[in-house]
């Protein structure tokens, strides 16, 4: 059998809108035949944290990090109308009205499709991040490197 | 059109119809025909592209009011 057709996206936001697009089209992508992989790095980190996060992190700037960027796949904000929490508590019900996936449930979905979930290294060093603070279905930390490997071949490059 | 087995995408946005085609297309076998029923506008033009993309064939759809089937057959 041929090789599949990649896709690569690298989600940097940590926005609900954004990573709900980004997961849209990477589910889209792994219906479609094709071998995806998503790439977190800086903001789109707090896309894959858990929701619980004992970060123990050294520093005193990284803790205050930590603490009012917390992450999760239920606690990201909106890009608009975020009006403190507002805004995505009433999109949030919009999709559950709409019976779309939460956010929480189109990263479990894309992973069983066989999406790959890479979390960026440097970004994780940089905001005082382990390897602890990520959902379990992350299957890969690495670098800039890894990335370009999948994105040279790839037919599909999204940056988010 | 006759089907061999048939997905209730009623109520649900992209991608969920095409995510949940290619899980149901896993279930029959090659040759056999699936009935799709949707009621999202955008499935007209993407159930054709998806089946451009994995290789199955795409026979026709019916509209019945907002309802829209539409017959994947099998090809691999």
């Amino acid at each position: 059998m041929a090789e599949k057709e990649k896709a690569t996206i690298i989600m940097f936001s940590g926005e609900l809108d954004k990573a709900m697009a980004a997961l849209n089209v990477a589910i889209g992508a792994a219906s479609m035949d094709m071998d995806v992989t998503m790439f977190f790095t800086f903001w789109g980190l707090n896309v894959i944290k858990k929701d619980k996060v004992d970060s123990k992190s050294k520093g005193i700037l990284k803790k205050m990090l930590n603490v009012m960027n917390r992450g999760g796949s239920r606690r990201l904000p909106l890009t608009n109308f975020n009006m403190a929490g507002i805004g995505p508590w009433m999109m949030k019900k919009l999709m559950k009205d709409a019976r779309f996936p939460s956010v929480a449930e189109s990263l479990a979905l894309a992973h069983e499709m066989g999406v790959k979930f890479a979390a960026c290294t440097t970004s994780m060093g940089i905001m005082g991040l382990k390897k602890e603070a990520f959902i379990d279905e992350v299957d890969v930390y690495c670098g800039v490197a890894s990335y370009l490997l999948e994105a040279k071949d790839s037919k599909v490059n999204l940056f988010i | 059109m006759k089907s061999d087995a048939t997905l209730d995408c009623i109520g649900l946005y992209c991608p969920m119809p095409i995510a949940n085609t290619a899980k149901k297309i896993k279930e029959i076998k090659t040759g056999q025909v699936l009935e799709v029923v949707g009621d999202d506008e955008g499935l007209k033009e993407d159930m054709p592209a998806w089946c451009k993309a994995t290789g199955h064939e795409f026979l026709g759809m019916e509209e019945e009011g907002e309802k829209i089937k539409m017959y994947v057959k099998k090809t691999k």
